[in-house]
């Protein structure tokens, strides 16, 4: 276990490392530079700019100055807001996002498996249908569309939750919901086929046999066995949740750090762009470790380690 | 003899797309208290089906109890709502299933899957539950039961799976055991064992045993009665040696000319019943075997013959049965 973790962390700074590169010349290769929109700036303080900067150098001796940098988790500073660096931008932007992203995970898993359970349970009847209907729209209808949909009923014409900014609690319902929207959907198509699946195997008819009540079935023996594929999904579905926030996020006007990484590609900030990147990379990486470590706690017979690979 | 379960005129029928399937005609048959009666008869003749009705596992739709009583020690199951059902499974009726590689959860452990039936049924604290599941796993010969209890089924092999099987149906002490085809999916020494254990288990606790089977072997070993199924009825009852040593029935016949035999030369082919069973989604108006039937007769094809008496112990559907066809065959 120890030795195969030790293997998986190997992989996953070797593959950071394959990202930083291959963002960092991919950043270069676009034309501009952080300093080309402003107007009007003499030669000679745009030449010292970039040599304050350190980006007059060669491209490689940049990358090399950049990994070391990177390895101490010095971010650099931002070129666009003088008076932070990149690592102040995600401590100020990341804990939003990561509020943000939580409680649409929340809203996602919570409500994907239980419409999916119904809709198995109630296989064939119109609780089926209505919860495959919601679904359906939830995979079909674009986040951006969602989100204004809900500002139009929800902010406009209800008032029942403010339309944007992130203030307090009521300020985070509507995008938390319509970030949810699409994985919640995908959650609950693959829990109902998954519980119909193992509705259908013969453990379960063992446990009726045993006398077992529908409701200790389906919690016990049921859900269980369904929800695997549906923790393989989690891994996706946080890449999801993050490049859901860049969209949900510009439109409710939320600080987060969604916002600064779309703001960082149109400005040419490199080192904003390198740090986000970087950034979400660990936390994907991070989190598809962990739904590999989560299998073994939900089903016993998977167990971590490296033999018979070798 | 006090009859623990009595099964009158059963019906049960499965609704498809293609239409009605009448799985089982009209079955009587009833069990003795610590009796082990087995229910022969080839895939598809409603053995199975016949088992989870006194259950009632059948799921409703599709299917469907169309007429008859199961009464189980004098009460109706037919009648009995999904709650009161619920108290008696388990508790009074066990179950064991045919393959224990499915029937077993996978992410639960054994201990738990034994517990289970205990807490419900008989309120035990899970300490006490727990300590019985250990019992039960000592019983069932299964060794280090302390160890095993916090295991999972894949860290059990078949036969081990299938002894932790009969250890849950029998934790509540069931009056009433119905194991549809224990061992088919085991290997033959495995096999064996299985039913040596069932065989000790039955003596030691005084259950009552259907055993749904298509293995006269097993049949033989283990059985008082036998009832032969065939097309969703039943065609021939009698004690082991009635239908061992003087079945009536030419399905019968046919079923012990094709057991393969070990004093027979290896090269000999066997002997099987040709054609397959009717359809039971257009069962035949007469007797559903006619088809098949070497002795077949005009009558056979229009009239399905009923059970008749052959001896105090035997009963058979077949039209040879008839004092006429009796003459013929005499004269």
């Amino acid at each position: 276990m120890i030795r195969y973790l030790g293997k998986r962390i190997l992989f996953m700074i070797i593959s950071l490392f394959l990202i930083i590169t291959v963002t960092f010349f991919l950043m270069h290769s676009i034309p501009g530079g952080p300093f080309t929109s402003e107007k009007n700036v003499p030669d000679e303080i745009k030449k010292s700019l970039e040599a304050y900067y350190g980006i007059d150098k060669p491209i490689g001796e940049q990358y090399v100055d950049y990994l070391k940098r990177v390895i101490t988790w010095d971010l650099g500073p931002s070129f666009s807001e003088k008076s932070s660096t990149v690592n102040d931008v995600i401590n100020r932007g990341f804990p939003v996002s990561a509020h943000l992203g939580l409680q649409a995970i929340a809203i996602a898993i919570t409500g994907g498996i239980t419409l999916g359970v119904i809709a198995a349970l109630r296989h064939n009847k119109w609780q089926d249908y209505s919860a495959m209907v919601i679904a359906v729209l939830g995979l079909s209808v674009p986040s951006f569309i969602l989100a204004a949909f809900y500002q139009y009923f929800f902010a406009i014409k209800w008032g029942l939750f403010p339309i944007a900014k992130w203030e307090t609690f009521e300020h985070t319902v509507l995008p938390s919901f319509a970030l949810s929207a699409l994985p919640m959907a995908f959650i609950a198509r693959l829990t109902r086929s998954n519980m119909i699946e193992v509705l259908a195997q013969d453990y379960i008819k063992t446990a009726k046999a045993k006398g077992l009540n529908t409701i200790v079935i389906t919690v016990k023996h049921a859900v269980r066995n369904a929800l695997l594929p549906v923790i393989t999904y989690l891994g996706p579905l946080t890449a999801g949740i993050l490049t859901g926030t860049f969209v949900i996020e510009r439109i409710f006007g939320v600080p987060g750090l969604g916002r600064e990484f779309v703001l960082s590609i149109t400005n040419r900030d490199y080192t904003v762009i390198m740090g986000t990147t970087v950034f979400y990379s660990i936390i994907l990486i991070v989190m598809v470790l962990l739904v590999d470590i989560a299998y073994t706690i939900v089903d016993p017979r998977i167990k971590l380690s490296d033999a018979g690979k070798e | 003899m006090e009859r623990i379960l009595e099964v009158k005129d059963l019906h049960v029928s499965f609704h498809t797309y293609a239409g009605e399937v009448k799985a089982v005609r009209g079955v009587n048959f009833h069990v003795n208290r610590g009796e082990a009666v087995a229910i022969v008869g080839e895939s598809g003749c409603g053995k199975s089906v016949t088992a989870q009705s006194l259950m009632k596992l059948i799921p409703t739709p599709p299917g469907e109890f169309k007429k008859g009583q199961i009464l189980f020690n004098g009460e109706d199951l037919i009648k009995k709502s999904n709650k009161e059902m619920e108290a008696i499974r388990g508790k009074d009726i066990g179950m064991i299933f045919q393959d224990p590689m499915t029937s077993l959860n996978p992410t639960m452990t054994i201990g738990n899957q034994i517990m289970e039936g205990l807490i419900k049924h008989q309120g035990m604290s899970k300490a006490a539950a727990r300590e019985r599941a250990i019992e039960l796993l000592t019983m069932v010969g299964i060794p280090q039961p302390e160890r095993r209890v916090t295991q999972y089924p894949h860290e059990f092999s078949g036969g081990m799976r299938q002894r932790a099987m009969i250890a849950i149906s029998l934790a509540c002490s069931p009056k009433l055991l119905i194991a549809d085809e224990p061992t088919t999916a085991l290997d033959v020494t495995i096999q064996a064992q299985i039913l040596d254990l069932m065989k000790d288990l039955q003596k030691k606790t005084g259950t009552s045993i259907i055993l749904i089977t298509h293995d006269l072997g097993v049949v033989a070993e283990m059985c008082d009665r036998v009832i032969v199924m065939y097309a969703g009825k039943v065609i021939e009852t009698g004690t082991v040696d009635d239908i061992f040593y003087n079945p009536q029935h030419p399905y019968t016949k046919g079923l012990l000319r094709s057991v393969p035999r070990l004093d027979l030369n290896r090269d000999e082919p066997l002997t099987p019943i040709f054609g397959t069973p009717p359809d039971l989604l257009k069962p035949p108006v007469g007797c559903g075997f006619t088809a098949r039937c070497d002795s077949a007769m005009r009558v056979c094809q229009q009239y399905d013959p009923e059970l008749t008496d052959v001896s105090s112990t035997q009963r058979s559907a077949c039209w040879l049965q008839h004092p006429l066809a009796q003459e013929r065959v005499g004269s």
